[in-house]
């Protein structure tokens, strides 16, 4: 376990150096000048071409890029261009929120994923089977932030229930990780519901029944827990899912998380935070798969010990 | 003798499959007696319904596509086919047990031993804790699994297929069933784990008390093991009657045609090669003298590869240091129980694995050969595999299966190709129409001769062929084998026939290899190996052979 932990981190340290190449190459490719948003519409070319100097952006692009690694490598994510303070002071004031939120709506997603996965196995065939794997249908094909609305407009404006927006008491997460949630409650529930057809005809399920067992019994203790070997692994993908799905709920609810950073960030081209963002969804996401690799030998004695 | 009253009698059963055409008879007027102490074989092939029978006993059929239409079970004063579920859940796994026939997927992978067996001790004796901790150990012990408190913690994947076959058995008999049913318990078990298995079987019963019924498609085990036997065809009890007389004086045709097909260990003694299938022809086929495989020092390591960053397993060896030669027109067979290399040793031969040593093919040695110098080679050896279910593409028309290996090697043009598909359709047996149809249409030994045809599109010389019958039944076995030898006969092919049934290579082989844990032990001829084996191995492989003649029992 500690020699699997080691060698993820050697792993991630390759991962993350590759995605800050490409994100910085991607980002030197686009035509929007950092230098002229900086010095406004009206600025000289000699303002301009002082500010490019000063942020260095006048060095060749390899250059850039090795200044850049020798920051990080100091745990330095260098400044914003805009707010001209430290990117990652910026992101460590934001991402609690950010990290609150993602845990949020991956417990919506896996409990209602299963729990409804587990119903349409059950009933596979049925009318509860059908109406459930319409609802995930709708559940995975609705833009997230359609389905903001419709959850602000139905529980915040008509019902009352949750706040509009903003952040702070336990009622304000529901309604952002209910949305976060929804897109992959529908993906969970298609894939659990197959998952536990497919372990529901095993021959160890077989033998459970053989042994006169209950059904409840059966479904928890047998086929669950094989069901959910899968869907673990498949959290830890999902992280990379959420990323996206952040930025737009974030922007939706006015939630002070990474994602309205990062999206602040676009439109004012501040490659800074951008990059620093990228590298903290990327870290993010290798770390979560990293998680579900620790968490799958708990449930999984076939590899255990390798 | 006073006949006691019945532990479970069956009578007049039938179950009908729910098909989109209306219902479909399965089992059609079973009727039969279990009687205290006994031991009843139900024998049949695939399909005869004799699964059926007891997942119907059980109250497992599945729900969905099968039903009880009419007949009862009685056991005990109940008939189980009108009994609530929670009741049948008292006699499932309490008064009539189950052990099936896959021993490797039939325990939960992520439940230890100890979980798994202390449960069904729960459900039925109201046991917890430590008090069926206790009765689980006793258990273990009394399948004869070494260290019992210690592989009540492990895992089923901790235990290899005997040990696990011997959990499923120590958890049936933990509640004291009065019947004990068994599927096919040892058809995935090496032939020398299954002779332990069928000894533990009938050491259990006495010990316990219980009865036995034993399904199964095999008469050897039937001869071994049953007190009475029952003989099913397509959902119908044809014949049944204590064992000796069924095996000496079969009533019906199909029983004899049954126990005709079942290849017997040592029933070629004294000749040197297979029965000849077809009459010697006037002007026999002249043959090479020289071999059209040579396999000198083969050697095939699995794992070892190094992954990313610093992870490297130790290799090993799946084959050590294999050497042997095959002429034309004849058949070495490669004998050896799970895990001895003998298929790692078939797909090395075709150059299919990485592997050391030489193989010379033909007259050319594919050492080192890459995929495209492969080609050709490719022509003059191909291979027959175990599964026909899954060795066919189930949306490729058999026409074009059987075709594609001469389009892969530009061989003729559509009209040649589309007679030659003809051609190789009737030299195997099938008619020229079957061309268009699909693979699910064919039966599993129809598809065994379409993987006969392709394989013989290219005109090769060496066929390899893995366990090529073992998953066809006995009587279909019997004519896909002839269909062999005939095909060798006529067309001098030479074939590595690799196989786990002593009896089957024995009927097959002109030279036999005996392996075990990746070397040959023995190598010699038919007759030297089977009628005078010198290595303990062998003798032991032999031994553990059942032998379909219950008068040969040993007491």
């Amino acid at each position: 376990m500690v020699f699997l932990i080691l060698r993820r981190l050697g792993q991630t340290a390759l991962i993350l150096l590759g995605v800050a190449a490409i994100t910085f190459l991607l980002l030197y490719a686009l035509p929007a000048d950092p230098a002229r948003m900086i010095a406004g519409r009206s600025a000289t070319a000699q303002t301009v071409a002082n500010i490019r100097t000063q942020l260095g952006l006048d060095q060749p692009l390899l250059t850039q890029f090795w200044t850049y690694l020798q920051g990080i490598v100091q745990g330095n994510l260098g400044r914003s261009y805009a707010q001209k303070t430290d990117v990652g002071a910026l992101i460590a004031a934001r991402l609690p929120a950010t990290l609150v939120l993602m845990a949020a709506g991956i417990c919506v997603e896996v409990v209602l994923g299963v729990i409804f996965g587990v119903i349409a196995a059950l009933k596979r065939g049925g009318m509860v089977d059908r109406v459930v794997m319409m609802a995930s249908f709708v559940g995975v094909s609705a833009p997230q932030f359609v389905v903001a609305l419709l959850l602000l407009y139905v529980f915040a404006v008509t019902l009352g229930w949750f706040p509009m927006s903003g952040f702070g008491s336990a009622a304000h997460v529901v309604l952002p990780a209910a949305t976060l949630g929804i897109l992959g409650a529908g993906w969970y529930a298609r894939m659990v519901r197959s998952a536990m057809i497919d372990v529901l005809n095993q021959d160890y399920v077989r033998t459970a029944r053989a042994k006169g067992l209950s059904s409840a019994r059966i479904v928890f203790r047998h086929a669950l827990p094989n069901a959910l070997l899968p869907i673990i692994a498949m959290i830890g993908i999902d992280i990379g899912q959420f990323m996206g799905g952040v930025v737009v709920v974030e922007a939706v609810y006015g939630w002070p998380g990474i994602g309205q950073l990062a999206w602040q960030a676009i439109q004012q081209v501040d490659i800074p935070i951008i990059m620093g963002v990228t590298l903290v969804s990327a870290l993010a996401i290798v770390l979560g798969n990293l998680l579900a690799d620790v968490i799958a030998p708990l449930i999984d004695p076939r590899i255990r010990g390798r | 003798m006073i006949m006691s009253p019945p532990v479970l009698s069956v009578s007049n059963l039938c179950v009908d499959a729910r098909t989109p055409e209306g219902l479909r008879r399965v089992l059609d007027d079973i009727s039969f007696d279990l009687i205290s102490g006994e031991t009843l074989c139900i024998a049949g092939e695939s399909g005869s319904g004799k699964s059926v029978t007891s997942l119907s006993i059980m109250g497992l059929l599945p729900k969905a596509s099968l039903q009880v239409s009419s007949g009862s079970i009685m056991l005990g004063g109940k008939d189980l086919t009108k009994l609530s579920g929670s009741a049948m859940r008292a006699v499932r796994g309490g008064e009539v047990a189950m052990v099936f026939q896959e021993p490797m997927t039939s325990l939960n992978p992520v439940m230890s031993i100890g979980a798994q067996m202390r449960e069904a001790i729960h459900e039925h004796q109201g046991e917890e804790g430590g008090a069926a901790d206790v009765i689980a150990r006793h258990m273990l012990d009394a399948v004869h699994i070494t260290d019992p408190a210690r592989r009540l913690t492990q895992y089923p994947h901790e235990l290899s297929g005997g040990m696990r076959q011997r959990v499923m058995i120590a958890m049936a008999l933990s509640c004291r069933p009065k019947v004990l049913i068994a599927d096919e318990p040892t058809t995935a078990l090496d032939v020398t784990v299954q002779a332990q298995i069928l000894t533990l079987m009938r050491e259990l019963k006495t010990e316990f008390g219980a009865c036995i019924i034993l399904i199964t498609h095999d008469m050897g085990v039937v001869a071994e093991m049953a007190d009475r036997v029952i003989i099913m065809q397509s959902g119908r009890v044809i014949e049944q009657g204590n064992v000796l007389p069924i095996f000496q004086s079969p009533a019906q045709t199909y029983t004899r045609e049954l126990l005709a097909a079942v290849p017997r260990l040592g029933s070629h003694a004294g000749s040197d090669g297979p029965p000849r299938v077809t009459p010697v022809p006037a002007s026999p086929v002249s043959l090479d003298p020289s071999p059209v495989l040579a396999v000198s020092n083969l050697t095939v390591t699995y794992g070892g590869a190094g992954g990313f960053l610093f992870k490297r397993k130790q290799a090993a060896a799946a084959v050590q240091g294999v050497s042997f030669d095959i002429r034309p027109g004849q058949t070495l067979g490669l004998v050896g129980e799970s895990g001895s290399g003998k298929s790692t040793t078939g797909k090395a031969v075709l150059g299919l694995i990485p592997f050391a040593g030489d193989v010379v093919i033909d007259g050319r040695n594919i050492a080192g050969l890459s995929q495209r110098q492969m080609q050709p080679v490719r022509r003059s050896a191909q291979m027959i595999f175990q599964d026909p279910y899954a060795s066919l593409d189930p949306r490729m028309a058999v026409g074009a299966a059987i075709a594609e290996p001469l389009i892969i090697h530009g061989i003729g043009d559509k009209t040649e190709r589309a007679d030659r598909v003809a051609e190789l359709l009737a030299r195997v047996g099938l008619q020229p129409d079957a061309a268009s149809r699909y693979p699910h249409e064919f039966s599993g030994g129809q598809r065994q001769r379409i993987c006969i045809a392709r394989a013989l599109a290219l005109k090769p010389k060496l066929i390899v062929a893995d366990e090529s019958v073992a998953a066809l039944d006995v009587s279909v076995r019997a004519r896909v084998l002839d269909l062999m030898l005939e095909l060798q006969e006529t067309m001098g092919l030479a074939y590595l026939f690799i196989s786990h049934d002593m009896a089957v290579v024995e009927r097959m082989s002109h030279h036999v290899a005996v392996m075990r844990g990746g070397k040959i032990v023995e190598m010699g001829t038919r007759r030297d190996v089977f009628e005078n084996p010198r290595d303990d191995y062998t003798r032991a492989l032999m031994a553990a052979v059942p032998i379909p003649d219950p008068k040969r029992r040993v007491a």
